[in-house]
Protein backbone atom coordinates (compact mmCIF):
# COMPACT_ATOMS: atom_id res chain seq x y z
CA UNK A 1 0.00 0.00 0.00
CA UNK A 2 1.00 3.53 -0.56
CA UNK A 3 2.40 4.92 2.50
CA UNK A 4 1.20 8.79 3.63
CA UNK A 5 3.61 9.58 6.53
CA UNK A 6 7.54 8.66 6.46
CA UNK A 7 8.74 5.97 8.85
CA UNK A 8 10.10 7.15 12.14
CA UNK A 9 13.34 7.28 11.52
CA UNK A 10 13.03 9.21 8.22
CA UNK A 11 11.39 11.94 10.01
CA UNK A 12 13.33 15.28 9.17
CA UNK A 13 13.53 17.43 12.51
CA UNK A 14 14.98 20.69 12.85
CA UNK A 15 18.54 21.25 12.15
CA UNK A 16 21.73 23.27 12.98
CA UNK A 17 21.12 27.35 12.48
CA UNK A 18 25.00 28.40 11.18
CA UNK A 19 24.43 32.11 11.55
CA UNK A 20 26.92 34.66 9.67
CA UNK A 21 29.12 35.96 11.96
CA UNK A 22 29.45 39.37 10.78
CA UNK A 23 26.85 41.90 9.01
CA UNK A 24 26.25 40.72 5.48
CA UNK A 25 25.46 43.20 2.55
CA UNK A 26 22.91 40.79 0.86
CA UNK A 27 21.83 38.18 2.94
CA UNK A 28 19.72 35.31 2.19
CA UNK A 29 18.76 31.77 4.11
CA UNK A 30 18.88 28.29 3.12
CA UNK A 31 17.57 25.48 4.94
CA UNK A 32 19.45 22.32 3.64
CA UNK A 33 18.65 19.02 3.88
CA UNK A 34 21.19 16.52 5.66
CA UNK A 35 21.37 13.13 6.86
CA UNK A 36 24.49 11.12 6.94
CA UNK A 37 24.41 7.37 6.46
CA UNK A 38 27.12 7.17 9.37
CA UNK A 39 25.06 8.60 12.07
CA UNK A 40 21.92 6.89 13.53
CA UNK A 41 20.35 10.79 13.58
CA UNK A 42 16.90 11.56 11.94
CA UNK A 43 17.59 13.69 8.66
CA UNK A 44 17.37 16.83 9.58
CA UNK A 45 17.17 21.04 7.90
CA UNK A 46 20.47 22.97 8.55
CA UNK A 47 20.26 26.64 8.25
CA UNK A 48 22.88 28.85 6.42
CA UNK A 49 23.15 32.62 5.85
CA UNK A 50 25.59 33.78 3.21
CA UNK A 51 25.96 36.64 1.26
CA UNK A 52 24.47 36.82 -1.81
CA UNK A 53 27.05 39.36 -2.81
CA UNK A 54 29.65 37.99 -2.10
CA UNK A 55 28.55 34.86 -3.88
CA UNK A 56 28.06 33.61 -7.76
CA UNK A 57 24.23 34.18 -9.25
CA UNK A 58 23.32 30.65 -9.27
CA UNK A 59 22.02 28.26 -5.89
CA UNK A 60 25.29 25.65 -6.88
CA UNK A 61 27.14 28.77 -6.33
CA UNK A 62 25.88 29.09 -2.96
CA UNK A 63 25.89 25.47 -2.44
CA UNK A 64 29.69 25.90 -3.00
CA UNK A 65 30.13 28.89 -1.58
CA UNK A 66 29.01 27.20 1.93
CA UNK A 67 30.93 24.17 1.39
CA UNK A 68 34.00 25.86 0.99
CA UNK A 69 33.42 28.38 3.87
CA UNK A 70 31.29 27.54 6.23
CA UNK A 71 30.04 23.51 5.97
CA UNK A 72 32.71 20.65 4.78
CA UNK A 73 30.64 18.11 5.20
CA UNK A 74 27.52 19.54 3.06
CA UNK A 75 27.25 16.94 0.24
CA UNK A 76 25.52 17.12 -3.07
CA UNK A 77 26.88 16.28 -6.95
CA UNK A 78 27.93 18.75 -9.16
CA UNK A 79 29.73 18.85 -12.20
CA UNK A 80 29.28 21.18 -15.61
CA UNK A 81 27.65 23.63 -13.87
CA UNK A 82 25.69 24.86 -17.22
CA UNK A 83 23.06 22.97 -17.30
CA UNK A 84 24.15 19.35 -19.20
CA UNK A 85 25.73 17.00 -17.26
CA UNK A 86 22.46 16.84 -15.04
CA UNK A 87 24.90 16.10 -11.78
CA UNK A 88 22.96 18.90 -9.29
CA UNK A 89 19.29 17.77 -9.78
CA UNK A 90 17.90 18.52 -6.25
CA UNK A 91 14.29 20.13 -5.41
CA UNK A 92 14.59 23.72 -4.76
CA UNK A 93 11.69 25.64 -2.94
CA UNK A 94 9.89 22.30 -3.63
CA UNK A 95 10.22 22.24 -7.52
CA UNK A 96 12.63 19.44 -8.54
CA UNK A 97 15.37 21.51 -11.15
CA UNK A 98 19.37 21.82 -11.09
CA UNK A 99 20.73 24.10 -9.00
CA UNK A 100 23.56 25.42 -11.41
CA UNK A 101 20.49 27.00 -13.64
CA UNK A 102 18.30 27.92 -10.93
CA UNK A 103 19.09 31.98 -10.26
CA UNK A 104 19.25 32.67 -6.42
CA UNK A 105 17.68 35.88 -7.83
CA UNK A 106 14.28 34.12 -9.18
CA UNK A 107 13.91 32.67 -5.60
CA UNK A 108 12.20 35.13 -2.62
CA UNK A 109 13.14 34.76 1.19
CA UNK A 110 14.30 31.62 2.79
CA UNK A 111 15.46 29.05 -0.13
CA UNK A 112 14.59 25.17 0.02
CA UNK A 113 16.80 22.66 -0.89
CA UNK A 114 15.97 18.79 -0.84
CA UNK A 115 17.38 15.85 -2.66
CA UNK A 116 15.42 14.74 -5.60
CA UNK A 117 11.75 13.33 -3.97
CA UNK A 118 11.00 9.88 -3.30
CA UNK A 119 14.62 8.16 -4.01
CA UNK A 120 16.69 6.43 -1.55
CA UNK A 121 19.34 9.14 -0.01
CA UNK A 122 22.50 8.30 -0.01
CA UNK A 123 23.53 11.44 1.58
CA UNK A 124 22.75 15.29 2.24
CA UNK A 125 21.28 16.03 -1.72
CA UNK A 126 22.86 13.32 -3.09
CA UNK A 127 20.04 10.59 -4.29
CA UNK A 128 20.44 6.66 -5.09
CA UNK A 129 19.31 6.77 -9.00
CA UNK A 130 20.48 2.94 -9.56
CA UNK A 131 16.96 1.69 -10.47
CA UNK A 132 16.54 5.13 -12.87
CA UNK A 133 19.58 3.71 -14.53
CA UNK A 134 18.81 0.12 -14.40
CA UNK A 135 15.87 1.12 -16.39
CA UNK A 136 17.27 3.36 -18.76
CA UNK A 137 19.38 0.22 -19.71
CA UNK A 138 16.40 -1.73 -19.84
CA UNK A 139 15.30 -0.01 -22.87
CA UNK A 140 18.60 -0.60 -24.91
CA UNK A 141 19.32 3.26 -25.68
CA UNK A 142 21.33 2.56 -28.67
CA UNK A 143 21.04 2.07 -32.63
CA UNK A 144 19.45 -1.34 -33.57
CA UNK A 145 19.91 -2.19 -36.87
CA UNK A 146 19.89 -5.50 -39.10
CA UNK A 147 20.95 -4.13 -42.23
CA UNK A 148 24.96 -4.35 -42.80
CA UNK A 149 26.66 -1.11 -41.91
CA UNK A 150 27.01 1.11 -44.51
CA UNK A 151 30.39 2.33 -45.99
CA UNK A 152 29.66 5.92 -44.79
CA UNK A 153 26.91 6.67 -42.13
CA UNK A 154 23.84 5.48 -41.48
CA UNK A 155 21.25 8.25 -43.23
CA UNK A 156 18.71 10.34 -42.12
CA UNK A 157 16.65 12.97 -43.82
CA UNK A 158 16.21 16.38 -42.68
CA UNK A 159 12.87 16.01 -41.60
CA UNK A 160 13.22 12.69 -39.88
CA UNK A 161 16.47 14.24 -38.10
CA UNK A 162 13.82 17.51 -36.60
CA UNK A 163 11.53 14.12 -35.17
CA UNK A 164 14.49 14.05 -32.31
CA UNK A 165 14.57 17.90 -31.70
CA UNK A 166 13.11 18.04 -28.23
CA UNK A 167 13.93 14.11 -27.25
CA UNK A 168 18.05 14.12 -27.62
CA UNK A 169 18.34 17.39 -25.57
CA UNK A 170 17.17 14.93 -22.38
CA UNK A 171 20.34 15.14 -20.11
CA UNK A 172 18.79 12.63 -17.82
CA UNK A 173 19.06 14.35 -14.56
CA UNK A 174 15.77 12.67 -13.19
CA UNK A 175 13.82 15.82 -12.21
CA UNK A 176 11.11 14.60 -14.22
CA UNK A 177 10.45 10.97 -12.90
CA UNK A 178 11.23 11.92 -9.74
CA UNK A 179 8.03 14.58 -9.90
CA UNK A 180 5.82 12.48 -10.97
CA UNK A 181 3.47 10.90 -8.46
CA UNK A 182 2.83 7.83 -10.31
CA UNK A 183 6.72 7.00 -10.38
CA UNK A 184 7.33 7.75 -6.49
CA UNK A 185 4.17 4.94 -6.24
CA UNK A 186 4.96 2.13 -8.79
CA UNK A 187 8.70 2.84 -10.05
CA UNK A 188 9.65 -0.77 -9.50
CA UNK A 189 7.82 -1.32 -13.13
CA UNK A 190 6.47 1.85 -14.52
CA UNK A 191 9.66 3.26 -16.44
CA UNK A 192 9.32 7.12 -15.69
CA UNK A 193 9.32 10.06 -18.04
CA UNK A 194 12.97 10.50 -18.61
CA UNK A 195 13.22 6.42 -19.53
CA UNK A 196 10.38 6.80 -21.53
CA UNK A 197 11.27 9.74 -23.17
CA UNK A 198 14.32 8.39 -23.81
CA UNK A 199 12.99 4.99 -25.16
CA UNK A 200 10.62 7.04 -27.42
CA UNK A 201 13.68 8.74 -28.84
CA UNK A 202 14.99 5.26 -30.15
CA UNK A 203 11.38 4.55 -31.60
CA UNK A 204 10.95 7.70 -33.75
CA UNK A 205 14.51 7.50 -35.11
CA UNK A 206 14.51 6.84 -38.85
CA UNK A 207 17.73 5.04 -38.38
CA UNK A 208 16.63 2.37 -36.17
CA UNK A 209 15.65 -1.14 -37.28
CA UNK A 210 14.04 -2.37 -33.96
CA UNK A 211 11.02 -0.23 -33.44
CA UNK A 212 8.31 -3.66 -33.46
CA UNK A 213 10.47 -4.93 -30.43
CA UNK A 214 11.12 -1.65 -28.69
CA UNK A 215 6.98 -1.10 -28.51
CA UNK A 216 6.66 -5.14 -27.66
CA UNK A 217 8.79 -4.19 -25.06
CA UNK A 218 6.53 -1.39 -23.80
CA UNK A 219 3.64 -3.02 -23.90
CA UNK A 220 2.80 -3.50 -20.62
CA UNK A 221 0.12 -2.51 -18.17
CA UNK A 222 2.91 -1.09 -16.20
CA UNK A 223 6.26 -0.17 -17.94
CA UNK A 224 3.61 2.69 -19.80
CA UNK A 225 0.06 2.81 -18.65
CA UNK A 226 0.89 4.27 -15.31
CA UNK A 227 1.46 7.59 -17.35
CA UNK A 228 -1.99 9.52 -16.59
CA UNK A 229 -1.11 12.51 -18.02
CA UNK A 230 -0.38 14.12 -14.55
CA UNK A 231 2.22 16.42 -16.71
CA UNK A 232 4.66 17.46 -13.61
CA UNK A 233 7.24 16.04 -15.86
CA UNK A 234 7.24 18.72 -18.63
CA UNK A 235 6.75 20.78 -15.69
CA UNK A 236 9.97 20.01 -13.95
CA UNK A 237 12.17 19.82 -16.56
CA UNK A 238 14.85 21.88 -16.76
CA UNK A 239 15.32 22.01 -20.22
CA UNK A 240 11.96 22.80 -20.96
CA UNK A 241 10.89 19.33 -22.83
CA UNK A 242 7.98 17.41 -22.42
CA UNK A 243 8.17 13.69 -21.59
CA UNK A 244 4.08 13.83 -21.22
CA UNK A 245 4.12 14.11 -24.88
CA UNK A 246 6.75 11.73 -26.14
CA UNK A 247 4.90 9.31 -23.82
CA UNK A 248 1.17 10.01 -25.40
CA UNK A 249 3.14 9.63 -29.03
CA UNK A 250 4.70 6.12 -27.65
CA UNK A 251 0.90 5.26 -26.84
CA UNK A 252 -0.10 6.19 -29.82
CA UNK A 253 2.02 4.15 -31.55
CA UNK A 254 0.49 1.34 -29.45
CA UNK A 255 -2.55 1.85 -30.44
CA UNK A 256 -1.50 2.83 -34.66
CA UNK A 257 -0.11 -0.91 -34.61
CA UNK A 258 -3.34 -2.45 -33.34
CA UNK A 259 -6.28 -0.84 -34.03
CA UNK B 1 18.03 -12.69 -1.14
CA UNK B 2 16.30 -10.48 -4.15
CA UNK B 3 18.66 -7.88 -3.29
CA UNK B 4 21.19 -9.66 -4.71
CA UNK B 5 19.86 -9.98 -8.22
CA UNK B 6 21.38 -6.71 -9.99
CA UNK B 7 19.55 -3.59 -10.72
CA UNK B 8 18.66 -4.68 -14.55
CA UNK B 9 17.61 -7.91 -13.22
CA UNK B 10 15.41 -6.52 -11.07
CA UNK B 11 13.61 -3.79 -13.76
CA UNK B 12 13.41 -6.57 -16.15
CA UNK B 13 11.41 -9.01 -14.19
CA UNK B 14 9.40 -11.12 -15.96
CA UNK B 15 9.29 -9.06 -18.82
CA UNK B 16 6.71 -7.26 -20.59
CA UNK B 17 2.97 -8.50 -19.85
CA UNK B 18 2.61 -8.24 -24.02
CA UNK B 19 -0.90 -5.73 -22.97
CA UNK B 20 -2.24 -2.89 -21.91
CA UNK B 21 -3.29 -0.77 -25.06
CA UNK B 22 -6.64 -2.55 -25.43
CA UNK B 23 -7.38 -1.45 -21.65
CA UNK B 24 -6.00 1.90 -22.41
CA UNK B 25 -7.96 2.41 -25.90
CA UNK B 26 -11.48 0.74 -24.02
CA UNK B 27 -11.40 3.34 -21.30
CA UNK B 28 -10.96 5.99 -24.38
CA UNK B 29 -13.78 4.57 -26.13
CA UNK B 30 -16.27 4.07 -23.06
CA UNK B 31 -15.31 7.69 -22.05
CA UNK B 32 -16.45 8.96 -25.60
CA UNK B 33 -19.77 6.78 -25.73
CA UNK B 34 -20.29 8.26 -22.06
CA UNK B 35 -20.47 11.86 -22.88
CA UNK B 36 -23.72 11.50 -25.38
CA UNK B 37 -24.86 8.87 -23.32
CA UNK B 38 -24.60 11.17 -20.22
CA UNK B 39 -25.81 14.21 -21.23
CA UNK B 40 -29.20 12.53 -22.60
CA UNK B 41 -29.71 11.07 -19.16
CA UNK B 42 -28.96 13.63 -17.13
CA UNK B 43 -31.31 15.95 -19.35
CA UNK B 44 -34.27 13.26 -19.50
CA UNK B 45 -33.66 13.23 -15.62
CA UNK B 46 -34.09 17.09 -15.39
CA UNK B 47 -36.85 17.91 -17.15
CA UNK B 48 -38.37 15.27 -15.36
CA UNK B 49 -38.28 16.44 -12.11
CA UNK B 50 -41.00 16.59 -9.92
CA UNK B 51 -42.73 14.06 -12.19
CA UNK B 52 -44.62 11.44 -10.87
CA UNK B 53 -43.96 7.69 -10.63
CA UNK B 54 -46.21 7.01 -13.64
CA UNK B 55 -44.83 9.78 -15.85
CA UNK B 56 -40.93 8.43 -15.38
CA UNK B 57 -41.83 4.73 -15.79
CA UNK B 58 -43.66 5.10 -18.98
CA UNK B 59 -41.11 7.26 -19.82
CA UNK B 60 -38.26 4.90 -18.95
CA UNK B 61 -40.75 1.94 -20.52
CA UNK B 62 -40.41 3.34 -24.18
CA UNK B 63 -38.26 0.74 -26.02
CA UNK B 64 -36.19 3.91 -27.50
CA UNK B 65 -35.27 5.49 -23.98
CA UNK B 66 -34.83 1.99 -22.62
CA UNK B 67 -32.65 1.20 -25.49
CA UNK B 68 -30.24 3.97 -24.70
CA UNK B 69 -30.32 3.47 -21.43
CA UNK B 70 -29.15 -0.08 -21.42
CA UNK B 71 -26.31 1.33 -23.70
CA UNK B 72 -25.63 4.17 -21.00
CA UNK B 73 -25.17 1.09 -18.66
CA UNK B 74 -22.91 -0.56 -20.33
CA UNK B 75 -20.93 1.90 -21.08
CA UNK B 76 -20.67 3.28 -17.99
CA UNK B 77 -19.99 0.33 -15.63
CA UNK B 78 -17.56 -0.66 -18.76
CA UNK B 79 -15.76 2.32 -17.87
CA UNK B 80 -15.99 2.37 -14.48
CA UNK B 81 -14.27 -1.24 -13.82
CA UNK B 82 -11.43 0.07 -16.48
CA UNK B 83 -10.82 3.15 -14.15
CA UNK B 84 -11.18 1.31 -10.63
CA UNK B 85 -8.86 -1.43 -12.01
CA UNK B 86 -6.20 1.38 -12.44
CA UNK B 87 -6.76 2.49 -9.45
CA UNK B 88 -6.37 -1.15 -7.36
CA UNK B 89 -3.31 -1.03 -9.80
CA UNK B 90 -1.56 2.35 -8.65
CA UNK B 91 -1.93 2.03 -5.18
CA UNK B 92 -2.85 -1.35 -3.85
CA UNK B 93 0.87 -3.40 -4.12
CA UNK B 94 0.15 -6.33 -1.70
CA UNK B 95 -0.24 -9.45 -4.05
CA UNK B 96 -3.01 -11.26 -2.45
CA UNK B 97 -5.06 -8.20 -1.25
CA UNK B 98 -4.19 -6.56 -5.35
CA UNK B 99 -5.55 -9.60 -6.80
CA UNK B 100 -8.54 -9.77 -3.98
CA UNK B 101 -9.55 -6.09 -4.87
CA UNK B 102 -9.49 -6.90 -8.99
CA UNK B 103 -11.77 -9.65 -8.53
CA UNK B 104 -14.10 -7.58 -6.11
CA UNK B 105 -13.92 -4.79 -8.48
CA UNK B 106 -15.43 -7.22 -11.29
CA UNK B 107 -17.96 -8.90 -9.34
CA UNK B 108 -19.23 -5.15 -8.41
CA UNK B 109 -19.20 -3.65 -11.82
CA UNK B 110 -21.09 -7.56 -12.85
CA UNK B 111 -23.78 -7.04 -9.80
CA UNK B 112 -24.23 -3.03 -10.82
CA UNK B 113 -24.43 -3.66 -14.65
CA UNK B 114 -27.01 -6.35 -14.37
CA UNK B 115 -28.83 -5.07 -11.16
CA UNK B 116 -29.48 -1.64 -13.72
CA UNK B 117 -29.86 -4.37 -16.80
CA UNK B 118 -32.82 -5.77 -14.82
CA UNK B 119 -34.56 -2.66 -13.65
CA UNK B 120 -34.90 -1.25 -17.38
CA UNK B 121 -35.98 -4.81 -18.70
CA UNK B 122 -38.34 -5.11 -15.58
CA UNK B 123 -39.66 -1.51 -16.73
CA UNK B 124 -40.00 -1.97 -20.32
CA UNK B 125 -41.01 -5.33 -21.09
CA UNK B 126 -43.53 -4.91 -17.91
Amino acid sequence: MVEIALPKNSRVQKGIVHKADKKLEKPRTLKIYRWDPEDPANPRMDTYEIDAADCGPMLLDALIKIKNEIDPTLTFRRSCREGICGSCAMNIDGQNTLACTKGLDETKGKITVRPLPHMPVIKDLVPDLTNLYAQYQSIEPWLKTDTPQPQSEWKQSREDREKLDGLYECILCACCSTSCPSYWWNSDKYLGPAVLLQAYRWLIDSRDEATGERLDDLEDPFRVYRCHTIMNCAKACPKGLSPAKAISEIKKMMVTREV
Amino acid sequence: MSEMRTPLSRVRGLGSAKKGTEHFWLQRVTALANIPLAVFFVSAMVAHAGADYVTVTAFLSRPIVALVMLLLIFSMVWHMRLGLQVVIEDYIHGHMAKLLALILNTFFALAVGTSSVLAILKLTLA
